[in-house]
């Protein structure tokens, strides 16, 4: 799946152009489940991390947990490592990757 | 077991002298596992330090050069006010404000981590019964003493993150 490109293509196909919207391309952070973390933990954290209220933080965290794994947050490749340190640094299991 | 309670902006629990010694001993680890003990290919470093891209250790390895240091030092301060709150000896009072209280759940949280990956904690574990089984095995076994450290840990983390979020 990818995004609806910003701009109208440019009918020259130039290089940089081509960097340009990969870089577009929207980057996930993933939260993977875990054996060990708590339930409660790990609803407190997305609390802390991204300023959701409790019932949306739970919804994520349920997410997480039946399936497997879940999408947390969205956007530009640096932001999105920068949340991954963040959840790092509250032992939740962080993954950046392409939507 | 100790619970811990709020009062105004402090969690209190008063902890046993057993209580204070596992804890003391936990913590202490974590920071070994973190300074000298330090090394990338054990397991329980690979949980706590996780490649941030799967599949493309270049790219984690150059996330990690950046936020690593970083990361590391966290731990071990989260660890360290563990270590800072206890009772010097014996049983005694633990009283934590609000950025002690978030060190320790963090602190806690990573101290389970690294038991659960020795431990082989999976989805799977039902962990009465794992005690029951290590305990039926050989009750002097450091399985047994692992695993009820473990499930001593999540209780409190459980009872601290209760108390500092009513």
């Amino acid at each position: 799946m990818t995004a609806a490109p910003q701009t109208t293509p440019s009918r020259t196909a130039r290089p940089e152009f081509v960097e340009e919207s990969e870089f577009a391309r929207p980057w996930v952070t993933i939260v993977h489940n875990d054996p060990v973390n708590l339930m409660s933990y790990v609803t407190w954290v997305f609390q802390q991390l991204f300023g959701y209220p409790k019932d949306k933080a739970e919804l994520l965290m349920l997410d997480v947990h039946h399936k497997g794994k879940a999408v947390v947050s969205a956007g530009a490749r640096e932001r999105m490592e920068y949340d991954a340190s963040r959840l790092h640094s509250y032992g939740l299991w962080a993954t950046v990757d392409k939507q | 077991m100790t619970l811990f309670k709020r009062r105004g902006a402090v969690c209190i629990a008063t902890l046993q002298e057993d209580e204070v010694k596992v804890l003391r001993k936990v913590a202490e680890e974590v920071v070994g596992l973190l300074t000298e003990g330090f090394d990338h290919t054990d397991p329980v470093v690979g949980r706590l330090f996780p490649d941030v891209y799967p599949g493309a250790p270049r790219e984690s390895a150059e996330f990690r050069r950046f936020t690593e240091g970083d990361l590391k030092t966290g731990k071990i301060d989260h660890a360290g006010a563990i270590l800072a709150a206890l009772p010097e000896e014996g049983s005694g009072e633990v009283r934590l404000d609000a950025e002690a209280a978030q060190a320790w759940l963090r602190a806690l949280n990573d101290a389970r981590l690294a038991l659960g990956i020795r431990l082989e904690i999976s989805d799977d574990t039902v962990l009465e019964l794992e005690l029951d089984r290590a305990l039926a095995e050989d009750p002097h076994s450091a399985r047994v003493f692992q695993l009820s450290v473990y499930s001593y840990l999540g209780y409190l983390q459980d009872s601290l993150l209760t108390a500092y979020t009513a």
